[in-house]
């Protein structure tokens, strides 16, 4: 559907052009990581052990940065109520907003994490296991924003009230991203239970997000 | 086809805007909306390009093509230009023909009928306010829609501009499209029958 792809190259030249903010998240992610080191002390096997888990923090808290622009600046300028007149579905619309914020933001944090997790002293297992995981559950992180960005997508300074909403929604899949991870660097419970668990996380939050963010949407205008 | 509203009804956050609004524009017609600030001209057309949904009363479209919904037959001109500062012209126009549909004219085709033809490749955040609605209007020609919704469309244009879109608007009445325009100044369209929206502030 030529609307939909219109659409899918609008979002990402508006991401890496002055001004849309595409590569916030990554150095975000890079900040956090670099400072928990730092913090923590050169304790190698206490960071290697908890490196997976500051990745994935890292990984949620920096989705969460740039979502609540997701609708609301096409919301301030009127290219919204035009978008939702267009003939795409606005269930597809969103799917595709929501993908190209993932293309952005949680592909390159999880294409980044073997590099940042060395700073974090991680075993080769573990950055193998981390990025796989970052790699399917960031989709989940982006999908569950995207309903909390269409409720908040007309107030002002939403982002407080987004994270609100969306946190809580987001630690299932923070559970299972950290223990598949950890399971790679040995424990009880083999690496694909919590890994088939995460991919599922992220199939229900793609028809989660589509419906739940195009109702939000509709529920909104008048 | 025809636009019928019957005994339109508008509320804004529970205040009454206004009441007991009917009308018809077929095929070819204009509406002029006019009333003091307030009166409900740009609620009523945001209701009919989707945005509000009326309190009471009936909106329809009538022997539309296709089974197709108002909004989805609609071009909306609101005081947003819906603009991204970041792209450039022919990259606005290009993206909302494919997302609004019926392709009609080409971007550039349409952008030098509205004498921006030059400022094609620059970011719209250079261009002046007169410039910018230009290229909202061009909006209407690069996808074809029957109805036309104008909120306040001529605001900063300036005099040659002003003819240049009464032209505009009275090829599509004579091509069997629809306006309905809200404004204050005349606008110059050839047949236009005209509706006082009143009531209490």
């Amino acid at each position: 559907m030529s609307a939909l792809g219109a659409l899918l190259s609008r979002e990402l030249k508006l991401a890496v052009r002055i001004g849309g903010g595409g590569a916030m998240g990554l150095v975000f992610f890079l900040m956090l990581v670099t400072i928990v080191p730092f913090a923590i002390g050169p304790d190698l096997n206490l960071l290697s052990r908890i490196g997976p888990a500051i990745l994935w923090i890292a990984a949620a808290l920096a989705t969460l940065l740039g979502l609540d622009r997701l609708f609301q600046a096409d919301a301030e300028d009127g290219s919204l109520d035009l978008i939702m007149m267009g003939e795409a579905p606005l269930e597809l619309v969103v799917v595709v907003k929501a993908f190209a914020h993932w293309l952005t933001t949680g592909l390159p944090l999880a294409l980044a994490a073997p590099l940042f997790g060395l700073l974090l002293a991680l075993p080769t297992e573990a950055l193998a296991s981390v990025t796989a995981t970052l790699l399917v559950g960031t989709p989940a992180l982006t999908f569950i924003g995207t309903v909390g960005a269409a409720l908040t997508a007309s107030l002002r300074r939403g982002g407080l009230v987004l994270s609100i909403l969306v946190l809580p929604l987001m630690v299932p899949v923070l559970i299972f991203g950290v223990s598949a991870s950890n399971a790679a660097t040995g424990g009880t419970i083999p690496f694909l239970t919590p890994f088939l668990v995460l991919c599922g996380l992220t199939l229900f939050s793609l028809v989660l997000g589509a419906f739940g963010a195009a109702g939000a949407l509709r529920a909104g205008q008048g | 086809m025809r636009v019928v509203a019957a005994d339109l009804a508008c509320e804004r956050s529970g205040r009454p805007v206004f009441r007991n609004l009917s009308f018809t524009v077929a095929g070819g017609e204009g509406l002029v909306l006019t009333g003091r600030n307030g009166a409900g001209k740009s609620s009523l057309l945001m209701m009919l390009a989707g945005q509000i949904v009326p309190a009471a009363g009936r909106l329809a479209v009538e022997d539309a093509p296709a089974e197709k919904t108002l909004p989805e037959l609609a071009h909306y001109i609101g005081h947003r230009d819906a603009l991204k500062p970041s792209l450039t012209p022919l990259e606005s126009l290009g993206f909302w023909q494919a997302m609004l549909g019926h392709a009609a004219r080409a971007p550039q085709e349409a952008l030098e009928r509205l004498g921006l033809g030059h400022a094609g490749d620059l970011p719209c955040a250079y261009l002046s306010a007169g410039q910018r609605r230009r290229l909202a209007l061009a909006r209407l020609l690069v996808s074809s829609r029957p109805v036309w919704l104008l909120d306040e469309p001529t605001a900063a244009l300036d005099a040659a501009s002003q003819r240049l879109f009464d032209a505009l608007v009275d090829e599509h009445l004579a091509a069997g499209g629809l306006a309905i325009a809200a404004t204050h100044v005349p606008l110059g369209f050839r047949t236009a029958t005209r509706l006082a929206i009143g009531g209490t502030p």
